[in-house]
């Protein structure tokens, strides 16, 4: 960041600065006068290189901003209405259940956060694509429940993703039978085995009889059981890392439940793949596929924003059960161990929110992603782990109890360190 | 809109303000550290030249009276706070002793902008101040101070002995926190502005420290000190709250100049940590799985998240100022998180660089010892949990203690 010329010269005039001989021959006064001259100039010639203009209407587009859109204000609302009143009560049942209740499914589609994905001219509502924007819906979603939310933005992803690497006649095909739900799609990216690293695919994909034959495990992957598309991240020979539109009637796609420590409501399920596929299964054409990259990184910044939503609704359940809560005659929120720990988790909340935040705003202005979002899943795995596991230690033995949620928030945030590809915001 | 990028229009500041650390600050570093209790007389030529360019609209004031047009009529802006602590960021990566000790940048500047009147803005404005609230039997409760002023006539008459005053020697005023009545509390306490000089006021010693020994930290002396009345910042009247609640205002303002601080030095320490790892085949990268790296890049690239977050916290602290919400809250989480960071990186970046880490012939081992009273000073990490606390909890001093 530092400019050659300037520190150059400002070498050379240190120098001079601590010389005896210049402080009494009076060189300072001159140089002084030298070096605010050449700082001033040195100012408005690195403004103008960077191309500034000179004032109007560019200037100020490109502030630091935290305020929301007023569109995205009111999706904001919305996920939060319904996250309270929709998720929160139908978590429980979910998870124990394995799957996503009914009621929950019926509500949701009046939302029609199907629509709001895809844009007007594939038969949706939505004016454009913003990773901001479902940003801040998933963060909203999943303070209501990590895992439905999960869940409900497993066919958004899919659209969001066929926008962002499809040719215009695959979203043609696909995108208006996700915008009226007609069909559940969801992503198939991770793979079960230790130390996963996305840019390193088993599963494997080559050309066979004028399309491609796919075969590996995936993991981990939300609805499985009900979806009747799969978006399948594989290793393309000669190519490198690619998607497949991948339907689930076809033989050799073999899916069943994959249960874990949490996550279920969401229907997590193994996939297994050894399967044909036509030539336009493969998303997008050769020019146009972009990195596959960008594919990881959205899906860090989507699940560092749920990581964030439930972070959140750990934070408040604790505040109100802490500060209810009498021992030695008075609220325990009164001691500072108790109280510096919950402010803690309220730090490194903002923190893992603001990263979230940054990267997918880099997203929507097409800035590079993927050292922002290598940060925010770093970053997220460590503090949200941490906040889980506090927010348990803080409700003492009725943390461990499941009649308080806290005990499945702390097995939901476990994934944060594990799920890479669950959404695509 | 979100975006959390560093505004074009600030960026020649940066830029700026990164050539005078690389240029200026660094090749003096060493030696002001050695050299403990000399004025680094560079910084005089420098502190002109600076105050110079921000005369000339290049500097923190370039950050007013632009913006975008925000929600509900509301124009977003990325002004002097925000430019202060990008421009702090770049000289304290330089060297955090001689940030603290350049003329006209001391922490009773920011007490002056934050509640002094038109009038003595304009007497006290454009010198340096430094700030004493500290004395030996009042350290982060700062209501227990003993410091006393009297009004006798149309002067005040302060008495009492200050310590930890950074600038306290090299800066030409003196914010000083003193009680009008021990007996009232908090509530009585008011901040005084005594120019250097002035008979009654003594620097009695400098303190010889761990770290930032570019800069000067005294005990200062007052012994019928006599200023006159209109040196006192704010009113005169004892109110039973909001006086106090003024005063600490300051720190709204300063904590996240400490974060800037922070989140400097750490930088510092991180890259050079990184370009001496690199020799030995240690390169950490982005994109890839996060478990499947070597222990030593994991640690980089994990430092480098703990700093990117407590940098997005100081910008927010900074652009809620810039934009007239109060930030009492987010302004210590910026200084709690990025300070403990900073000391852990600092540290962190020693250990990984082992001997070479740890030896005088790299700064490494300097920023280890810079950084640690960036979680004390302007209210230590304990101090910062509080107030979140107390916030997130609904507590008053009283129940939360």
């Amino acid at each position: 960041m530092s400019n050659p010329l300037l520190r150059g010269s400002l070498r050379l005039l240190n120098a001079f600065a601590g010389s005896e001989l210049a402080e009494r021959y009076g060189l300072q006064e001159r140089a002084k006068a030298w070096l605010a001259k050449g700082a001033q100039r040195g100012v408005s010639m690195m403004s103008q290189r960077r191309g500034e203009p000179a004032g109007g209407e560019e200037r100020g587009r490109d502030l630091f901003d935290l305020t929301p859109t007023e569109d995205q204000e009111l999706i904001q609302q919305t996920m939060r209405r319904f996250a309270e009143e929709v998720l929160r009560p139908a978590a429980g049942r979910a998870d124990d259940a394995m799957a996503l209740p009914a009621e929950v499914l019926a509500r949701a589609s009046d939302l029609g956060l199907g629509a709001l994905a895809v844009p007007e001219r594939y038969g949706g509502a939505a004016d454009g694509r913003s990773p901001v924007t479902w940003t801040l819906a998933a963060e909203e979603l999943a303070r209501g429940d990590m895992a439905l939310a999960w869940a409900l933005l497993a066919p958004v992803s899919v659209a969001n993703l066929l926008m962002d690497h499809g040719t215009d006649a695959q979203r043609e095909r696909w995108l208006p039978d996700l915008a009226d739900e007609k069909r559940v799609a969801t992503a198939a990216l991770l793979e079960p085995r230790p130390l996963f690293d996305p840019r390193r695919l088993l599963t494997r994909a080559r050309p066979h009889r004028g399309g491609f034959r796919i075969r590996g495990d995936k993991s981990l992957v939300a609805r499985g059981r009900s979806a009747d598309l799969l978006l399948v991240s594989a290793d393309l020979e000669g190519e490198g890392r690619r998607l497949f539109v991948v339907d689930k009637d076809r033989a050799g796609v073999d899916v069943e439940p994959e249960p874990a420590m949490g996550l279920r409501g969401a229907d997590p399920c193994r996939v297994r793949l050894d399967v044909e596929v036509p030539a336009d299964a493969l998303v997008g054409e050769e020019a146009e596929r972009g990195s596959h990259q960008r594919v990881v990184d959205l899906a860090r910044i989507g699940w560092g924003a749920l990581a964030v939503g439930q972070c959140r609704a750990m934070l408040e359940y604790v505040i109100e059960y802490c500060n209810d809560r009498v021992a030695f005659g008075e609220p325990i929120t009164n001691r500072q161990a108790v109280a510096f720990l919950i402010a803690d988790m309220a730090i490194e909340v903002d923190g893992m929110r603001l990263l979230v935040w940054r990267a997918a705003s880099r997203a929507e202005h097409g800035l590079d992603t993927t050292r922002a979002a290598h940060l925010v899943r770093v970053q997220c795995a460590d503090k949200a782990m941490k906040i889980g596991t506090d927010g348990v230690q803080l409700l003492g033995g009725a943390g461990f109890i499941r009649e308080h949620p806290v005990e499945m928030w702390y097995r939901h945030l476990r994934s944060v360190g594990v799920v890479e590809g669950g959404i695509s915001p | 809109m979100i975006r959390l990028e560093v505004p074009r229009k600030l960026k020649g500041l940066v830029e700026l303000a990164s050539s005078v650390a690389e240029g200026y600050f660094r090749p003096i570093s060493r030696k002001y550290d050695r050299a403990e209790h000399t004025y680094p007389k560079e910084l005089d030529l420098l502190a002109a030249a600076m105050s110079a360019v921000d005369r000339g609209g290049a500097g923190v004031d370039s950050g007013r009276g632009s913006g975008e047009r925000g929600r509900g009529g509301d124009t977003i802006r990325n002004g002097g706070n925000m430019a202060t602590v990008l421009g702090l960021t770049e000289l304290c990566w330089g060297d955090v002793g001689l940030a603290l000790t350049l003329p006209g940048q001391g922490l009773g500047n920011a007490a002056i902008a934050a509640v002094a009147s038109p009038e003595q803005k304009a007497r006290f404005g454009e010198r340096w101040a430094a700030m004493a609230i500290t004395e030996p039997e009042a350290g982060s409760d700062s209501a227990a101070i003993r410091t006393t002023a009297r009004l006798d006539g149309e002067e005040w008459v302060l008495d009492g002995e200050k310590i930890y005053v950074t600038g306290g020697e090299r800066a030409d005023l003196v914010v000083v926190w003193a009680t009008l009545d021990p007996r009232q509390g908090r509530a009585a306490i008011k901040s005084f502005v005594v120019e250097k000089g002035t008979p009654g006021m003594e620097v009695v010693r400098l303190d010889r420290k761990m770290g930032i020994r570019a800069s000067d930290t005294a005990v200062i002396r007052f012994d019928g000190c006599r200023i006159p009345r209109d040196n006192l910042l704010g009113s005169e009247v004892i109110h039973t709250r909001e006086s106090f609640a003024g005063a600490m205002q300051t720190f709204d303002n300063t904590r996240p100049m400490v974060a800037a601080m922070a989140v400097g030095v750490a930088r510092a320490a991180l890259e050079r940590a990184t370009e001496i790892l690199a020799a030995s085949e240690v390169k950490p990268q982005h994109g890839g799985g996060p478990r499947d790296a070597p222990a030593a890049e994991a640690e980089l690239v994990r430092m480098e998240a703990e700093l990117e977050a407590s940098r997005l916290l100081m910008l927010r602290a900074a652009w809620m100022a810039d934009n007239g919400r109060p930030n009492s809250v987010e302004a210590s989480m910026a200084k709690a998180k990025a300070a403990r960071v900073a000391n852990d990186i600092t540290l962190r970046c020693v250990e990984l660089c082992g001997a070479v880490g740890y030896g005088e012939t790299e700064l490494l081992e300097k920023w280890a010892r810079d950084s640690k009273i960036l979680d004390i000073f302007e209210g230590t990490q304990q101090i910062q949990l509080l107030i979140i606390a107390r916030r997130l909890l609904g507590k008053r001093s009283h129940e939360l203690k």
